[in-house]
């Protein structure tokens, strides 16, 4: 089926304008990914804003020229900037002042400052059901998963094309058919203990990711709702390690109440029955420095802290001072309660580098040391910082991540799955 | 041999050795915008130049920044003389979607069958405006 288009959608595609430039874009993808029509979307979040080189700000820049601006509510993913001033990043003139123009470029076009990729956790939370075009892996598989709004996984300047004309392809996880679960992954074998602890779910995510790839998949096993941050980390970990864009878990995600309600057949196509050995193996499979003796750094908050997520570091810490730095990457929206009663100070003076508005993996923050060390209790940096820092990575919990701070060298806690 | 393909972005014909790929790549992370080499250590063909060649790809994975890393080697002069794919891919091709809206000369991207790619490994290849792949000669 060829696409088609309403006549008003094909009176803004002739335009000369900003917009007109927007929706042939818009088109034009809807047309590769063989959509009928195009459907009004709620909101976006927008990953485009990232600095990945000049030409992505001279394309911003030409869309501000034209007088766009976005038609519904758009947040903005983390730029290459910490505009808060609390970090120092190491981005050279001129691509620094590129970096710039391109965050103040989308500011024009009326998106919102949050500069965060939890969104979802500064504010920005679409409705059961409705169809929104949001950008950034983690923020999509959360979005649909978790909030059950409707979104494919939507690609630089896609997002802000969609922004621009509110509308978005009418293809992939904006039709109910396409939501529903084939594969079934049974966690009922693991520990209660374990899947109580903390690193349970990015070390589920990794694996979960790793052997649905794109499918999509239910959870089932899970006795009790490990909360908003624990599904944020197996999100991120799963969006990282496959293509994930939406995963179920039965009784705890909105449109799988249970399992038969989410299911495309009456059986699925196939179950993946997790064993402790598996866990382990993808535990151990997110590291890369297995036999460090020493650590040079700790980075978390990827996808960015919670407030929750700060008081566990802060009681943590409990007072001490840290041997080599930890990096909390946040958004401003947690940012601003930090500041209010003192943390962020307290936090600072024991060795914490709060990192706002960016992230350590996506723009130059940590010293350049050639064969460092990181720890990181976040399977998404696990997964990236090698590729993108140089530093080698050893996964653990948030509290062997603080022991370890204290002492500069790394200590596990072994946790039975 | 030769064969017509179908194509999926309009661009500029183009000519070139061809770079048959044996596994998918995610260009952010995966390809140096500044330099179109295959910068991903654990891909195949790490090292190679994807800059004017006719590249063959079994399919890309990974970050929704794939569309800028090609825009950014397009802007740089330092794209692939042409693209083969045996699917669309929408994530990677906006790069070009977008490159041409803002006036750039871009390469075309093309569709060939899988199971054809083989045949053109190391060959060098014109592809032309109407998406016919020859031989050069």
């Amino acid at each position: 089926m060829s696409l088609a288009l309403s006549p008003q959608e094909q009176s803004i595609a002739e335009g000369q304008d900003g917009a007109g430039m927007a929706m042939r874009i818009v088109a034009e993808s809807a047309r590769l990914l063989g959509a009928p029509r195009l459907i009004p979307i709620a909101s976006t979040h927008i990953d485009g804003a990232l600095y990945h080189g000049d030409s992505g700000t001279l394309f911003a820049e030409r869309l501000v020229e034209g007088g766009a601006k976005v038609a519904v509510r758009s947040t903005l993913n983390v730029g290459a900037l910490d505009l808060m001033g609390c970090s120092r990043i190491r981005l050279e003139e001129p691509r620094r002042g590129m970096a710039r123009r391109m965050m103040e470029a989308y500011r024009k076009l009326g998106c919102e400052q949050s500069w965060t990729c939890a969104p979802y956790q500064a504010g920005h939370r679409p409705a059961l059901g409705s169809d929104v075009a949001w950008g950034e892996s983690n923020a999509v598989v959360f979005c649909n998963s978790v909030l059950g709004a409707r979104t494919n996984r939507y690609g630089d300047f896609l997002d802000i094309a969609c922004a621009i004309v509110g509308r978005a392809p009418d293809y992939g996880l904006h039709r109910p058919e396409n939501r529903l679960a084939r594969l079934v992954f049974d966690v009922s074998d693991l520990s209660p203990s374990f899947l109580a602890s903390e690193i349970a779910w990015p070390v589920l995510g990794s694996l979960y990711g790793r052997e649905v790839g794109n499918a999509i998949g239910i959870v089932t096993g899970v006795t009790f709702h490990p909360g908003e941050d624990a599904l944020k980390a197996f999100g991120a970990a799963a969006a990282s390690s496959g293509a994930v864009g939406l995963f179920h878990i039965a009784g705890v995600t909105p449109e799988a109440p249970d399992v038969e309600t989410i299911l495309a057949g009456p059986e699925p196509e196939a179950v993946i029955r997790v064993a402790p050995d598996m866990v382990a193996k993808a535990r151990a499979g997110l590291s890369t420095a297995a036999a460090a003796k020493t650590i040079d750094a700790v980075a978390i908050g990827s996808p960015h802290l919670s407030n929750a997520e700060f008081d566990s570091l802060e009681r943590l810490i409990a007072g001490r001072r840290l041997a080599v730095p930890i990096y909390a990457c946040t958004g401003r929206h947690a940012l601003a309660l930090l500041e209010l009663d003192g943390r962020r100070k307290r936090l600072e003076a024991s060795g914490v580098v709060i990192v706002a508005d960016t992230c350590v993996v996506v723009t130059p923050i940590m010293p350049d040391l050639g064969n460092g060390v990181l720890m990181t209790n976040s399977g998404k940096f696990a997964h990236y910082a090698p590729g993108n820092t140089g530093y080698a990575v050893l996964y653990a919990s948030l509290a062997d991540c603080v022991e370890s701070a204290v002492l500069g060298k790394p200590v596990f806690t072994e946790i039975a799955a | 041999m030769s064969a017509t393909a179908e194509i999926l972005v309009p661009g500029k014909a183009g000519e070139g050795e061809a770079l048959v790929l044996t596994a998918p790549i995610s260009f952010w992370g995966g390809v140096d915008p500044r330099t179109g080499r295959i910068a991903d250590v654990r891909h195949p063909q790490h090292g190679e130049v994807i800059s004017g060649r006719v590249l063959f790809l079994p399919g890309t994975i990974g970050s929704s920044s794939a569309s800028a890393v090609l825009m950014e080697l397009v802007h740089n002069g330092r794209a692939p003389a042409a693209l083969v794919l045996h699917e669309p891919d929408a994530i990677l091709l906006l790069g070009l979607i977008v490159a041409r809206e803002m006036g750039w000369e871009t390469p075309m991207a093309v569709r060939v069958d899988r199971g054809a790619f083989d045949a053109y490994r190391g060959e060098a290849l014109t592809v032309a405006a109407d998406g016919a792949i020859t031989l050069a000669v």
